[in-house]
């Protein structure tokens, strides 16, 4: 039992490892190897889960004999393993429901190195949601970066070199800005781990005269990630990188790279600041405003466009502004409801991703509205699936979505500022239905008939895509249907996460 | 329309202005009440107290800073290699010739005399210079890398000088030459050899130190070449990476390939 | 607070570059003027972690003569931080100059408005 302990090192170590053997192994060998070893992953992962709730304990590990203001450190609760877990679930799904898509867009000899990346990104991400040193999460982040545009330039068209170009430069800005937040934290505080470094700032913050610095270094930290992970006003290159992304790709950027993002500034915020000291500086009010305001305008921007990926990744932008308003709510319900709200998005943006792309398919290959007529009808697989993750973006009970919203209204509700209720809900509305509006006209749009019908389409899948969608499909299920145990396991770790 | 634009791209310089003032301005701002310039920083005294004073006994490095990212931070360090080598990949990805982007962009460009052009040897006087340097070129990259513990260097810097050489071998005696020795296979090989011996050697690291278990690296005596513990081959390791991955990233941006590369010229 | 930039003037330079890089890297239209930029927003983190890690009249955190008080030298951790953020900096500029090589060859220009100008005019990207 006490070996469980290590599982966390060996997720990052392995991924490391497995990145660096996919590079010499033929293309179909590196795909079951990424398979199998993704499933490895989840059954640690899932021990760890066990484990922390069992003992009710999250652990702190030390990498190497050095303890904790010298050396590295991991640490695991129970948010870390169900993020971890739910990490792996959905990128091993959106591996193998996309793999179809990624023979047409790249080419064989070197199809093995995208398993290299995927690997990467997956050891990249796991130290990303364990680490417990702001310095190793930059490292990380840079690696997560790295490997997020080796997955979108895979597809080589001009359109996603293009989007590429502009999805590295201002992750580049991201990173800068994240860097030197955490340098000028490190010249206030003089660690870089982060429990001593909040024991630190909350000595510093009584300070009248350090306060407003320490404010600037969380500041712009805070404007890093949210560059990064694309928050209203910086969500303009989503349309563009996930619109045309490889689908397995434009499925892990959305659910996996933009969630670490916000986990590692949700992790900052609670373990390296002290989120005593946040409520002291004015951040969470304005990520609450940006928050709405990213819901509101990437519902618009969805409504406006006219390509079926662009709308996507605009509510894409709207989903992730819900994240940002549960933490810019500032209360341990607001907290839960973002948590939650990651899990769901991830789940059921990446199954939207990896079923627009068949539909095009069926009209033509082209992803416009116009000429998506009928499309869920040619392929009434990929319009199952689609209808399920709408239904959830939508909404509509039983399904993930609807348990986020209702989680946010109650945390809304919750706190005593009447101007915040007004805001929340007010946001909520509009949000609730121009989604309803944007996939309501998608749907009708893609199961007006027109033409002849195709029968064979089942033969265009096979179980590597029905499984997936299928687990994906349950776990939205599950997350709409069990919120309560969901919660609770997160107000858990969130308890035990400080 | 065209007046539309012309305002806008006004307007965008002036907000690109009024941006930059005010970032640097909020920065300065912080940084006046930083602590000061040229000063000890008294918060930062407990953590480095412990890497100086107990450094060497603990590391067995009497480069400080060797011992704190291969031995206290050695976490970080094992990212920061792997970093390198997704950027390889990232390049292999972009710009490696394969038959897909032969048919498009790539057509117009790799024709058979610029194939020829890259085989061909430089000329005489980067070559005579090439005969001059090279050897102490290689000799000092060896140097830097074996005494990463013992003064300034370490992998990633001699490997960098080794990876120069390459380059400079390649650009001096034209790609033919230094394909003979060091083949795609070759490269390919050794980044994965080194690669891997560092994951599993910084692994059985840490898995070692949080059980609490012993972990059987002889630490050495502090000054001498075979001291450091892991430090010395993680050194060597790291540089071999490096080295492939400048010389990697210089002929993909020549050639498109790492090695030598069959397929593409038989074709043609 | 003039007073205390001039104590604190080689951070203060630090973050000028920074401010000037991240401009450059935000405004330029050119790519290679953008990447341009990034290296140089880096070299102000890294000129500031250096200026950080100073501490006048001490020497370098390499033990020869065998002194080992801590107050004898400067602060070795800005050092190691620096070596990772130059690693991750030269990656980053390989990957964007392939990136600059790719769409040069592609769109025939580097400026990048003109890139997505000629973007929508080609047949192949639906």
């Amino acid at each position: 039992m006490e070996f469980i302990r290590n599982y966390p090192l060996f997720t990052i170590v392995l991924s490391l490892f497995s990145g660096v053997l996919c590079y010499m192994l033929k293309p179909a060998a590196a795909k079951i190897y990424t398979l199998v070893f993704e499933g490895l992953l989840i059954g640690m992962v899932g021990c760890v889960l066990f484990y922390v709730i069992v003992t009710g304990q999250p652990f702190t590990y030390v990498m190497g004999e050095f303890p904790a203001p010298w050396g590295n450190e991991i640490r695991a609760g129970i948010l870390e393993a169900m993020i971890a877990l739910l990490f792996l679930i959905v990128e091993i799904c959106s591996i193998s429901a996309g793999h179809r898509f990624l023979v047409i867009d790249m080419d064989e000899s070197k199809r093995n190195l995208y398993f290299t990346l995927v690997n990467l990104m997956t050891a990249a991400l796991m130290a990303l949601v364990w680490t417990n040193d702001l310095f190793t999460g930059y490292v990380f982040l840079e690696i997560l970066t790295l490997t997020s545009c080796g997955v979108l330039i895979v597809r080589e068209i001009g359109r996603t070199t293009l989007a590429a170009v502009r999805y590295m430069i201002l992750n580049l800005l991201g990173s800068g800005l994240f860097l030197l937040g955490v340098v000028l934290l490190y010249d206030l505080t003089g660690h870089l781990l982060m429990v001593p470094m909040r024991q630190t700032i909350a000595e510093l913050a009584r300070d009248p005269q350090v306060l407003p610095v320490l404010g600037v270094a969380v500041g712009i930290l805070t404007i890093g990630l949210s560059i990064k992970s694309g928050l209203f006003p910086f969500h303009f290159w989503m349309p563009d990188t996930y619109g045309w992304a490889s689908p397995t790709s434009a499925a892990l950027l959305s659910s996996l790279v933009s969630k670490a993002y916000i986990f590692l500034l949700f992790k900052t915020y609670y373990r390296a600041i002290g989120i005593d000291v946040i409520e002291q500086l004015p951040i969470r009010n304005v990520l609450l405003v940006l928050g709405i305001g990213g819901i509101v305008v990437g519902s618009l921007q969805a409504i406006h466009t006219n390509n079926l990926n662009h709308m996507v990744a605009y509510s894409s932008a709207a989903q992730i502004g819900y994240i940002y308003m549960g933490i810019g709510l500032g209360t341990m319900a607001g907290y839960t409801a973002a948590m939650f709200h990651i899990m769901a998005h991830a789940i059921t943006k990446s199954q939207l991703f990896v079923t627009t792309p068949r539909l095009a398919e069926v009209s033509g290959g082209t992803l416009k509205f116009q000429d998506l007529q009928g499309a869920g009808l040619k392929s009434k697989v990929a319009g199952l699936y689609f209808t399920l993750g709408a239904f959830s973006m939508i909404g509509i009970p039983i399904f993930a979505g609807f348990s986020s919203k209702l989680l946010f209204a109650l945390a809304a509700v919750g706190q005593g500022s009447h101007k915040k209720i007004i805001l929340v809900m007010l946001a909520l509305a509009v949000s609730s239905m121009l989604n309803a509006l944007y996939f309501v006209m998608t749907l009708i749009r893609i199961f007006t008939p027109e033409g002849k019908l195709e029968k064979d389409d089942l033969r265009h899948h096979h179980i590597n895509y029905h499984l997936p969608m299928v687990l994906l499909t349950a776990a939205n299920l599950m997350l709409g249907l069990k919120s309560d145990l969901v919660v609770s396991l997160i107000e858990r770790g969130l308890s035990m996460f400080g | 329309m065209k007046n539309r634009k012309k305002l806008f791209d006004k307007l965008y310089n002036v907000v690109a202005v009024i941006c930059c003032l005010l970032l640097i301005g909020v920065l300065l701002y912080t940084v006046a009440r930083l602590p000061h310039y040229g000063e000890e920083n008294p918060r930062t005294v407990e953590v480095v107290e412990r890497y100086v004073e107990r450094g060497v006994e603990e590391t067995g490095a009497v480069n400080i800073v060797a011992g704190m990212i291969l031995d206290y931070r050695a976490f970080d360090t094992l990212g920061e290699s792997h970093v390198l080598f997704t950027a390889l990949i990232c390049v292999l990805i972009l710009l490696g010739k394969d038959e897909k982007n032969m048919r498009k962009e790539f057509d117009s460009y790799y024709t058979v005399e610029y194939e020829n052009y890259h085989k061909l040897a430089g000329d005489s006087i980067l070559r005579l210079v090439g005969y001059l340097l090279l050897p102490c070129l290689f000799l000092f990259g060896i140097y830097i890398l074996l005494n990463g513990q013992l003064s300034p260097g370490g992998g990633f810097s001699g490997g960098a000088i080794m990876g120069a050489a390459l380059i400079i071998f390649a650009a001096g005696f034209g790609f033919e030459t230094v394909d003979k020795v060091f083949t795609e296979k070759l490269l390919k090989t050794v980044t994965f050899i080194a690669l891997t011996f560092y994951s599993f050697a910084k692994g059985y690291v840490f898995f070692t130190g949080a059980n609490g278990l012993e972990n059987h690296v002889p630490k050495g005596i502090p000054g001498m070449i075979l001291s450091g513990g892991l430090i010395l081959p993680l050194d060597i390791a790291v540089g071999f990476v490096v080295a492939c991955t400048m010389f990697g990233f210089y002929s993909l941006f020549r050639r498109g390939s790492i090695g030598h590369d069959h397929t593409f010229m038989d074709q043609q | 607070m003039i007073t205390h930039l001039w104590i604190n003037n080689e951070e203060a330079v630090a973050i000028i570059l920074f401010g000037i890089g991240f401009t450059m890297l935000l405004f330029q239209k050119n790519l290679l003027k953008k990447l341009i930029g990034m290296n140089i927003m880096d070299t102000g983190v890294f000129l500031f972690l250096a200026s950080m890690g100073y501490i006048e009249g001490r020497k370098a955190p390499i033990i020869t003569d065998g002194v080992m008080e801590a107050a004898a030298y400067i602060n070795p951790v800005p050092a190691g931080l620096v070596l990772t953020g130059i690693v991750v900096s030269v990656s980053v500029t390989a990957i964007m100059l392939s990136l600059s090589v790719r769409l040069y060859k592609r769109y025939h220009t580097l400026n990048i408005d003109e890139m997505y100008e000629r973007s929508r005019h080609a047949a192949e990207d639906r």
